[in-house]
């Protein structure tokens, strides 16, 4: 029945060449969608899309999503400061800086993400959070779950279960939060440690907090459970019918111009550059032969890119001309592994081929990536 | 004439703040009347202070995260200014007007108040947000007869745009007369003196000209909205138009890659070019690449030619050597590290298989997909980017037969491999048979190494991989 509706809505889009499907315009006083994608980027710019471009006025919208595993960054956020980019990189999760404030968050299956769409006259946080709380208890009532006044939702008083951040534009604001029903608590903590030291930034920090999983409190809760006790909660709420619409954040058709959303929320230039400009003073310890080297590092980074470095190494240890080439290099450079490597591999070709020069050149190098 | 008076004083009008704008640059000139006219500018783009407007939930302060204008810049009604946050929330301030950035009252990170000046826009005087005044100035203290006020001891009334033209002209406002209210000299009136003058007729009001750089934003179509086509960078504000260059600073590894091929093209090169029937190794890889993929390797024909290549390298060392910078010794590298160019989205990069010499052609394969999906993922170790001794680059799976490689210093040679096409060739029988044919260019070092070498070298290896079974007589 769900493929049916949007079946039609669809070819009657195509029929009046409305940008807006008629799937979106319901004569009710609301709209509950959910992802089929798990895919971060593509949810995020589902987001974007429906603040953009909906009029919210009529009708109020409540998004269900849930992403394969990633970490998701606040706006005004440092990646560096919040997670083990590192790890992240080798396991393969995803980065993704949203557009609302707010701090980092891990996202997987086991994590269920509630977006509520109004007005920006409507927009309230705590209604939203309440309703969650109320679902909860019709679901569940022996839980004890209440909202903090710092729109966190605890269990049992103690362990947060939900997180919040919100959005506001001209017209239409959004307001969304996570609920950790069965997430992996284990990567959860490892990669929202940040191994960087020596940052001195002005970014929203996040604040730590100890988690739990409902599933922990009642193994027979299941994330789609969860959904639909809160869609149900909300269609009462909003007197509509309880019946979830399935979206594709990959279909054009119905939302035109989300695949450009999309990948701009993929762009280096968004998920790093974005990063408020911030200083790193650390001290790179470097065993050479039998002994520890010690040099002071001083680097600024500026839209994710090195606008000045210093290095303070023994006097010759690295011959001038070289020293100040790979710091040249490195101005205006992008502050990312990948691109420092292919940078300082390169430079190499045209240095003197000498084992111990290049052995002393790698090690540096190596110590200086170690630290994006 | 009513409406015409109408439209000429609004053109008058743009003049206006970019006439002033003239005249504030050229303030060592002009001291004395700058005074007046800074006066005049604050009446003629009335500015506005643009408040904090509320955001909700009873908040009275905000963190200022980034603008997204600056000082000077355009805006229209409902751009984006900037980005303030307060307590989980991230809010977009659009502009309610049209007109230009005069003030930013905050820095990034300072606490803004709601209710509070945020920015001053002076706001384009043609959305008629505030009646416009023709100005009235008193004699200035300099001799400029152009733009004197005085016409038989009384002032001269005349908007600063009528007055450029005057001067533009070389029109003594004296000599006119004004036609308009209390005398006023209009735009007419000096385009009238001037068709007399030259009896010329003068084109239409040159409301083109006048026109502002404010007017033309407007007709920036929808861009705003389109702001999610480009890629963000730090001014997230539409003001490119198509067509416009773009220039944009070297930086990280491109500069590098300026560095090595500058220094790659001091090497003398010469290539050397052939063709290889491969059909018989195509064959023998679909025998081989099924065992492969029960080892879970993807088998390619890389492996093969990366092998060969060692094999040869081994009878003609000299292409596995390197020439130090003063040309005055060689140096022939023990281990054959061959490296695989490789297309990223950065560019070109060069991994290399370490130590090929004592590979099979199924550990070179193992290590190729390594090496391979570390690329994709964008993040290749300084050790598998460093230490290569030649280069093969297959630059035939995006296409093309013949190339012209640029050696990577401080390698000697290195050899592109066309794409692999079927083309008819003659048997030992004189009969047309389907060959599975691809080309190989060579380039190599000339002051080390020359072309009878390269010519063997290219020989031995072609004859490995048009007959892959002589390859078992020299595997170590």
């Amino acid at each position: 029945m769900v493929l049916q509706s949007l079946k039609n809505c669809l070819w009657q889009s195509c029929v009046l060449r409305t940008p807006k499907a008629c799937f979106w315009s319901t004569a009710s006083g609301g709209l509950i969608i959910q992802s089929v994608s798990n895919d971060v980027y593509q949810n995020l710019a589902v987001e974007d899309w429906i603040h953009d471009h909906m009029d919210l006025e009529k009708q109020q919208i409540l998004f269900l999503w849930r992403n394969s595993p990633s970490v998701v960054i606040g706006r005004h956020q440092n990646p560096w400061q919040e997670c083990n980019l590192r790890l992240l990189r080798q396991k393969n999760i995803k980065l993704a800086r949203r557009r609302s404030g707010g701090g980092t968050v891990y996202h997987d299956l086991g994590n269920i993400n509630l977006t509520f769409f109004t007005t920006r006259k409507k927009y309230e946080r705590m209604e939203n959070l309440k309703l969650v709380v109320k679902a909860l208890k019709a679901l569940r009532p022996q839980l004890d779950v209440h909202v903090t006044d710092r729109y966190d939702i605890l269990l049992d008083r103690q362990y947060k279960i939900s997180g919040t951040a919100a959005k506001l534009g001209r017209t239409s604001a959004y307001h969304h939060c996570t609920l950790l029903c069965n997430a992996d608590k284990f990567v959860l903590s490892s990669v929202l440690k940040s191994p960087y030291k020596g940052l001195k930034s002005n970014a929203t920090p996040s604040v730590p907090a100890l988690v739990k999983n409902l599933f922990e409190k009642d193994p027979s809760l299941t994330s789609e459970m969860l959904l639909d006790a809160i869609a149900k909660e909300y269609a009462g709420q909003h007197q509509i019918d309880h019946h979830i619409t399935l979206i594709n954040p990959a279909d054009e058709t119905l939302l035109p111009g989300i695949s450009n959303k999309t990948k701009e929320l993929q762009t280096w230039e968004w998920v790093y550059g974005k990063t408020p400009k911030f200083n790193i003073s650390t001290c790179l310890n470097m065993a050479y032969k039998d002994s520890v080297l010690d040099a002071q590092v001083n680097m600024d980074v500026k839209h994710g890119r090195i606008e000045v470095c210093n290095i303070d190494l023994p006097e010759q240890w690295l011959p001038p001309e070289l020293y100040s080439e790979l710091v040249k290099s490195l101005t205006g450079s992008k502050f990312c592994p990948n691109e420092t490597t292919t940078l300082v591999t390169t430079l190499l070709r045209v240095c003197p081929q000498d084992d111990e020069l290049h052995s002393r050149w790698s090690l540096l190098c190596e110590n200086m990536i170690r630290l994006m | 004439v009513c409406i015409h008076r109408v439209r000429s004083c609004s053109s008058i009008r743009f003049i206006k703040s970019k006439y002033v704008c003239v005249f504030d640059k050229s303030a060592l000139k002009f001291s004395h009347q700058q005074r007046l006219f800074r006066t005049s500018a604050v009446s003629c783009g009335q500015i506005v202070q643009f408040k904090l407007s509320d955001i909700g939930e009873g908040i009275t302060e905000v963190t200022v995260k980034e603008w997204y204008i600056k000082e000077g810049d355009s805006v229209s009604q409902f751009d984006s200014i900037c980005e303030v946050q307060s307590d989980k929330a991230s809010v977009t301030i659009t502009s309610r007007y049209d007109g230009v950035i005069r003030k930013l009252h905050y820095s990034i990170d300072d606490i803004a108040f709601v209710g509070k000046p945020l920015v001053d826009i002076e706001i384009d005087a043609s959305k008629g947000v505030s009646p416009e005044e023709d100005v009235v100035e008193t004699p200035p203290m300099s001799h400029e007869e152009h733009t004197h006020q005085e016409i038989k001891g009384h002032k001269t009334l005349a908007t600063p745009a009528v007055r450029r033209l005057a001067m533009e002209n070389n029109i003594k406002l004296s000599e006119i007369v004004g036609t308009g209210k209390d005398n006023r000299i209009l735009k007419e009136d000096i385009l009238n003196y001037l068709a007399k003058q030259t009896g010329a007729i003068l084109p239409p009001s040159p409301k083109a000209e006048i026109v502002p750089p404010l007017r033309k934003t407007e007709a920036v179509p929808a861009a705003p909205k389109d702001k999610t086509h480009k890629i963000p960078v730090p001014l997230s504000r539409p003001i490119a138009f198509s067509g416009k260059d773009k220039t944009e600073p070297v930086t990280g590894f491109q500069k590098a890659m300026v560095k090595t091929m500058s220094a790659a093209l001091k090497i003398p090169h010469f290539g050397y070019s052939d063709e290889i029937d491969l059909t018989e190794l195509v064959q023998l890889r679909e025998e081989l690449k099924p065992l492969a993929e029960i080892r879970g390797v993807k088998l390619s024909f890389m492996p093969f030619f990366i092998k060969a290549a060692s094999l040869g390298l081994l009878q003609y060392p000299i292409l596995n050597a390197s020439l130090d910078e003063n040309c005055q010794n060689v140096t022939y590298k023990a281990s054959h590290n061959i490296g695989v160019a490789m297309d990223t989205e950065q560019g070109l990069i060069v991994p290399n298989v370490k130590n090929v010499q004592v590979c099979s052609v199924f550990d070179i394969a193992v290590e190729l997909n390594r090496l391979q999906s570390l690329g994709s993922a964008g993040q290749l170790g300084t050790s598998d980017l460093t230490g290569g001794t030649f280069t093969l680059s297959n630059i035939g799976t995006i296409g093309g037969t013949y190339a012209k490689p640029v050696i990577l210093p401080p390698e000697v040679a290195i050899g592109a491999l066309g794409k692999i096409q079927v083309l008819p060739r003659f048997n030992g029988k004189g009969e047309v048979f389907k060959a599975q044919i691809m080309n190989v260019s060579w380039s190599a070092d000339h002051r080390i190494i020359d072309g009878a070498t390269m010519a063997r070298f290219s020989n031995l290896w072609k004859s490995y991989l048009e007959n892959p079974a002589s390859m078992l007589l020299d595997l170590k």
